[in-house]
């Protein structure tokens, strides 16, 4: 029996596929004919997806390393992804994995149909194609436990941004910040997966007391931050430590969005916001109906 | 990379190592206990655990979902995972439409943010479970007090403000814990100040100090009397129905006095309140009908040797026929307990039958805030008229509110009649709850509703984040037309 599950939602427009801890929502907008070649193109990348990624995991789950760099094409773009940081701080390929992904079945899209505009969201990790004269709207949320909308933004042609991803404590994956929900727009959803983790986990107060700890081996004892304490509950913060935490993560976004690695980012900690990258219109009051339905977390 | 406690996942090529109670990287294969279990999408494994729902066994695949859409009008949805509005004054997370005969109905749905909320706990019990006004603690902490008893059942509040973040940070992560388990149907341990222990579970018996209480008692000890006096005479020549609260004597009772009982010469303890009827014959307790009592025979003085008689024969039994004897008095008027006769066994099962299951009850009592009223509509006090009116319908999860009186939204609902684990909690601490206002889409308008920002029902997509229940069919399909609230 074949192990991923691939499906049309019941709208009939959007292609789910599912295979172990990969998750995509997939729409194209175009001619009928060719979103199906998409879909289809789609599809076949996506069978072989988890076992690539698979093959060379315990070395994804490693820092960075030039002499044993890895081969596979979505592995290569992981690594690529990361190495900017790996000098300044812990981080492995797989904090990129799901921009990773997203971008190589959207390319297999692109390069197999012509399309008006499409995504692949990978658990809130996005990677967007857009022809000219197209755009997106995007809706945000700050927990992912009990989705509502803070935040929406338009996404054009015309600007630069491909990739959209959020990282928090509150997520999938664990994060060592203290931050609801860090949303980054970046060039490609690779990039955007990266800097989001790299700023969620800046949005921190050091040894506060309200925030509890926890070594990630304790938790999931193959996690690639191995000893390191993710944060698993956030107490009440006062306004004042809200802006310190915030703060600090502001201070590395700013650091990223000066050597071009992100666009534009969203930091949110217990109903403040703080939006780096004044060019576009993000954390703006949501409009309710949010348009193509990528609302994310 | 070894764990003993650890499993390996075979059901992807991941393999991941999952410790018990946590979920792979894939979120829906999880370690339960030592076995590996797939879990439906986005319910957090611990708590469905920890419920016993929605877990599925491995390899048991036609659980997928079924991928209906909401569609029509017997569909409501509930505020339940909804998302909040606070602390900012937007419009609610859902405000939708449905067309019920011919007329629009909006349904206002939000998650509330509670610390003006607790909860009224009705333990069914004689048992003394501690003194009125004393603290009742859970894992230590001040969680409530013992409030006013009512018939047949001891009644405890629990929760508010003054614990939740009036007290240390401790007592409030308890206080809401406790709150947020007893509403979510979950069993809490409750110890009271110079009282007893209770385990106590909503639409489950209480169990106090380690005994499950199975019954309530059928009536006070002198109405006991009055209800089995007919039955009991001429088998009997005297009965003592022990109650904490009155306890009753056949051959003093002006139920027995009717039938023509002679007099026994039985001597009671206590304080006489009418003929046959006797106050505090002992401490408060959790023994013989709510006494501290474990022989019954040491709330009697002495027999008058006058009126008594060598060969008496005398039944003394509980009010929830749970605890009997039988006694005859010997030469010296001595009582000696002896087997109680088949006719007599049959009036004891009697009292037990004709007492109801003891259940503790569970009501979850908020009031809705500013902030919550203000995502409904931008002129928050017209929807506190407009519920006043009746032509708005609250409802919580689904289920109906009781309503109080007064100023405010302040509500009561059974918690047994919501769908499961509707409540969450915020760090701050306080409870998530679910709130649903229900009206007419011109009305909506007219007490200045986000008309704006209604969808239709259909525009709800079902996806795998929205959890679809049955609804109970004792409770009132919220979309049907206004009646007046009515008690849960």
């Amino acid at each position: 029996m074949p192990r991923a599950q691939i499906r049309l939602l019941p709208e009939g427009r959007r292609l789910h596929l599912n295979d172990g801890p990969i998750d995509l929502i997939i729409e194209a907008f175009g001619a009928a004919d060719q979103i199906e070649l998409a879909y289809r193109a789609a599809s076949a990348r996506f069978v072989t997806t988890l076992d690539e990624l698979c093959a060379e995991l315990p070395l994804l789950r490693c820092e960075p390393n030039l002499e044993s760099w890895p081969t596979g094409v979505i592995a290569r773009r992981m690594a690529e992804a990361v190495t900017p940081y790996s000098a300044q701080c812990f981080i492995t390929p797989m904090a990129s994995v799901a921009g990773a992904v997203a971008e190589e079945i959207l390319q297999a899209m692109t390069n197999a149909a012509t399309l008006d505009k499409a995504y692949v969201n990978d658990g809130g990790d996005i990677a967007l194609h857009l022809e000219p004269g197209q755009h997106f709207v995007v809706g945000m949320v700050e927990r992912p436990d009990r989705p509502s909308l803070f935040g929406a933004a338009t996404l054009t042609a015309a600007q630069p941004v491909r990739g959209i991803a959020t990282s928090g404590w509150r997520g999938r994956s664990f994060s060592l910040g203290i931050a609801d929900a860090v949303t980054v727009l970046a060039d490609t959803a690779a990039m955007a997966d990266a800097a989001a983790t790299i700023i969620a986990n800046a949005v921190d107060l050091p040894g506060h007391p309200a925030v509890l700890r926890v070594p990630a081996r304790d938790l999931a004892p193959d996690n690639d931050l191995g000893e390191r304490p993710v944060t698993q509950a956030v107490g009440a913060l006062t306004d004042r430590e809200i802006s310190s935490a915030l703060a600090a993560g502001v201070k590395w976004a700013h650091s990223l969005l000066s050597n071009s690695l992100i666009c534009a980012a969203a930091l949110h900690l217990q109903g403040q916001t703080r939006v780096v990258g004044d060019t576009l219109p993000l954390a703006q009051p949501a409009t309710v109906g949010v348009e193509e339905g990528l609302i994310h977390a | 990379m070894t764990d003993d406690e650890a499993i390996r996942c075979d059901a992807c090529p991941v393999l991941c190592y999952i410790k018990p109670g946590r979920l792979g990287s894939c979120d829906r294969y999880g370690n339960q206990d030592g076995k590996l279990v797939r879990i439906e999408p986005h319910v957090v494994l611990d708590r469905a655990v920890s419920r016993g729902e929605s877990v599925v066994p491995f390899l048991e695949r036609d659980r997928e979902w079924d991928g209906n859409l909401v569609t029509g009008q017997e569909t409501f949805v509930t505020a339940i995972g909804a998302g909040t509005t606070y602390p900012d004054y937007k419009p609610a997370p859902f405000i939708i439409s449905s067309e019920v005969k011919g007329v629009d109905m909006v349904t206002v749905v939000t998650e509330g943010i509670f610390s003006y909320c607790g909860v009224k706990l009705k333990i069914d019990t004689d048992r003394f479970l501690g003194p009125e006004q004393n603290t009742v603690r859970a894992q230590g902490e001040p969680v409530g007090h013992v409030t006013t008893s009512e018939y047949g059942s001891q009644m405890l509040s629990l929760g508010g403000v003054r614990h939740l973040t009036g007290g240390s940070r401790h007592e409030g992560t308890v206080a809401c814990q406790t709150l947020l388990d007893l509403c979510n149907g979950n069993s809490v341990e409750l110890a009271v100040d110079e009282g007893a222990s209770v385990m106590v579970q909503a639409g489950k018996p209480p169990v106090v100090d380690g005994v499950c209480e199975e019954r309530m008692r059928v009536g006070c000890g002198s109405a006991t009397i009055g209800m089995f006096a007919k039955q009991w005479f001429g088998k009997v020549d005297d009965v003592v129905v022990v109650d904490d609260h009155i306890t009753g004597v056949l051959s003093e009772h002006q139920a027995g006095k009717l039938l023509g009982v002679s007099e026994t010469g039985i001597k009671m303890k206590g304080r006489r309140s009418t003929p046959g009827r006797y106050f505090k014959v002992a401490e408060p307790g959790t023994a013989w009908g709510g006494t501290n009592i474990d022989d019954p025979l040491s709330i009697l003085q002495p027999f008058d040797p006058k009126e008594a008689w060598p060969g008496l024969r005398l039944l003394m039994v509980s009010t929830t026929g749970e605890h009997s004897a039988y006694f005859e008095l010997n030469e010296s008027l001595q009582p000696v307990e002896k087997e109680l006769p088949s006719a007599l066994k049959e009036s004891v099962s009697r009292i037990k039958e004709n007492c109801e299951p003891a259940l503790c009850t569970v009501l979850f009592m908020g009031g809705a805030g500013g902030s919550l009223r203000a995502g409904v509509t931008e002129n928050p006090v017209r929807l506190t008229r407009s519920v006043r009116d009746a032509l708005t319908r609250v409802t919580c999860g689904g289920a109906p509110v009781y309503l109080w009186p007064g100023g405010g939204i302040t509500f009561m609902v059974d918690v047994t009649r919501m769908p499961a684990n509707a409540f969450g909690y915020v760090p701050t601490p306080a409870l998530v709850a679910p709130v649903e206002f229900t009206l007419k889409l011109q009305d909506y308008a007219e007490l200045g509703g986000y008309v704006d920002h209604v969808r239709s029902l259909s525009s709800i997509s079902t996806d795998e984040s929205r959890r679809r229940v049955s609804a109970r069919t004792d409770n009132p399909w919220p979309l049907a037309p206004a009646k007046p609230p009515e008690a849960p």
